[in-house]
């Protein structure tokens, strides 16, 4: 665990020291601190506005992409249908294809239907590799709740949706919480198809990064503050999912 | 004289129905197609996302793309030049080998995690926060920590290895080093996901098989074998595939870190396909090279899928 922490340490020991010292020599406790860098995250609107805008095309792609996959995940967990496996798989491979391979075809078919450089285009994009995501895992935490809720539930008289939404949503809200989690995650720290499909509107905060390797060589206190920061949306969602991950689910409490 | 019936029928035993794959404790899932319709927005999304542009790289693949409105068609020649790559065969074997490393390190490392980490308290938030903390971190960051952290003037981890252990560490000169450093940071990035679908897959066994097994006598090893990882099966296998996936398409981190190097250590097969679609800027052969690429990784997950689902059942 503590040799977990220690890179990130060492990424806030940088993010509060001045540039000179981090590259003059090597010393474990920064030598002068120094808040500048933070200074200059939230005062330079290059930096703070691409972090707004990571934050909003990833909550809005984590909504989407559970959306849509909640029904596909119930269906694969409850029936079986034609082609269902093929389809399922089909999906996987979606997971499976290396970004560089989009880049083109993105950067082209969002400019031509104007999603470019959006947010909306960016949160669409980043389904291509959560949605299949998203099925796989709500799956695989569905089909562990046992068949006969579903069908006790039908006997009491419950239509497909209401079961849906009054039972079976909360019984699984821990792998919601999860999945969402999951989904949040690989959204905000994906750059590559990121960096493609925005310019400036919905420039991501992980493409400004780069910004701070210039003429006059890496700004390192600046990107450790960076680094630091990106690490605080995510830490506030997990915060707020980590009941669910942590209570279980509630199998057998029907 | 009449037959005995009884015996007639004792004989001839009805043959045994043929037993559903997925027997086991629920009643077989029921059969309609109707169930398509749940699948029709994520077959929508994909279809916008994935598809689309797929089928742009395959019109890429068998043309010679001088500019956007001069191109000639040339059949599979993309193809055949790069499945008779030398380079290409060299990266693909090492991103095999960088993958199979990394989940026989991953995988027992992130169980073990999850196992000790705590199950109730303040604990539980805490450990959870801190265990995710790596896997937020946008990859280039990732890989810009650990250019520094490896690093033997300044960085924490290079600096510790030269002068407290006195072993000769550097990451830019020696490719074994700089395999070290790239499979280090993969680990330190990715364990944590084994570690977070393992812990949520230990919370949903109920606490009685603990208290049983405590009453039993059970070590903690036995405890660990037959209650925590029978469970773990289905999450595992998400673990197991998820990371085997990803690795298989690793980039942005040893790019940041190692640039590919030093000579060719480092470059895994999404790093040659980079520089040979941005780099030299041949879309073709890019494109063929991507598809190849895409076939492989999706072959040996195919097989990989089906050994991992069927074992179970």
């Amino acid at each position: 665990m503590a040799t977990l922490m220690l890179p990130l340490l060492w990424m806030f020991g940088m993010s509060i020291r001045p540039n000179e010292d981090i590259l003059g020599a090597f010393s474990l406790i920064p030598q002068r601190v120094t808040f500048d860098n933070y200074v200059t995250f939230f005062t330079d609107s290059a930096w703070y506005s691409s972090y707004l805008n990571s934050i909003i095309y990833t909550s809005l792609n984590a909504v989407m992409s559970l959306t849509v996959a909640l029904p596909a995940a119930y269906a694969f967990s409850r029936f079986r249908f034609a082609g269902d496996k093929h389809l399922f798989f089909w999906l996987l491979t979606n997971r499976m294809a290396p970004a560089a391979v989009f880049l083109l075809p993105f950067f082209q078919i969002y400019q031509s239907v104007g999603l470019f450089d959006t947010h909306l285009g960016v949160a669409i994009a980043h389904m291509l590799f959560n949605v299949p995501l998203a099925v796989w895992i709500l799956e695989g935490f569905m089909s562990a709740i046992p068949r006969e809720i579903d069908e006790t539930a039908a006997i009491d008289g419950y239509s497909m949706p209401r079961f849906f939404i009054r039972i079976f949503l909360p019984m699984i809200r821990s792998a919601i919480g999860v999945t969402a989690f999951f989904c949040f995650m690989f959204s905000w720290v994906e750059l590559l198809i990121a960096r493609t499909i925005t310019s400036v509107n919905a420039k991501p905060i992980a493409a400004t990064m780069t910004r701070t390797v210039s003429a006059a060589g890496v700004d390192w206190g600046l990107l450790a503050t960076a680094g630091v920061l990106t690490i605080v949306p995510g830490a506030i969602v997990i915060w707020f999912v980590r009941n669910y991950i942590a209570k279980g689910f509630a199998l057998g409490r029907v | 004289m009449t037959v005995v019936g009884d015996q007639v029928s004792g004989e001839v035993v009805a043959p045994e129905p043929p037993v559903e794959e997925e027997q086991s404790y629920a009643p077989p899932k029921r059969r309609t197609n109707r169930a398509w319709w749940l699948v029709v927005p994520v077959v929508v999304s994909v279809a916008f996302t994935a598809v689309i542009p797929l089928m742009t790289v395959v019109n890429y693949s068998v043309q010679d793309v001088f500019s956007p409105v001069d191109r000639v068609f040339v059949g599979l020649e993309w193809f055949r030049a790069i499945a008779r790559d030398p380079e290409v065969h060299a990266a693909l074997v090492r991103t095999l080998l960088f993958s199979l490393q990394v989940l026989l390190l991953e995988i027992p490392l992130g169980v073990a995690l999850a196992v000790v980490m705590p199950r109730r308290g303040m604990g539980v938030s805490l450990a959870l926060v801190l265990v995710a903390l790596p896997l937020l971190i946008p990859w280039n960051v990732v890989g810009t920590i650990w250019q520094i952290f490896a690093r033997g003037d300044i960085g924490l981890g290079g600096w510790t290895i030269n002068n407290v252990l006195g072993i000769n560490f550097n990451y830019t000169l020696d490719s074994t080093d700089a395999w070290i450093t790239v499979l280090l940071m993969d680990v330190w990035h990715w364990t944590p996901l084994v570690a977070l679908l393992a812990y949520a897959g230990l919370r949903s066994i109920p606490e009685p098989y603990f208290q049983a097994a405590q009453i039993d006598g059970a070590s903690a090893w036995a405890t660990f074998r037959h209650i925590q990882l029978p469970r773990l099966r289905g999450v595992l296998t998400i673990a197991i595939l998820l990371r085997f996936m990803d690795s298989l398409m690793i980039y942005t981190e040893p790019f940041v870190v190692t640039g590919g190097g030093p000579g060719n250590a480092t470059s895994f097969l999404s790093i040659l396909l980079s520089k040979i679609a941005v780099g030299q800027f041949d879309v073709g052969p890019a494109a063929a090279f991507s598809l190849l690429y895409f076939l492989i990784v999706q072959v040996i997950c195919y097989v990989f899928f089906t050994v991992l689902t069927r074992s179970g059942r």
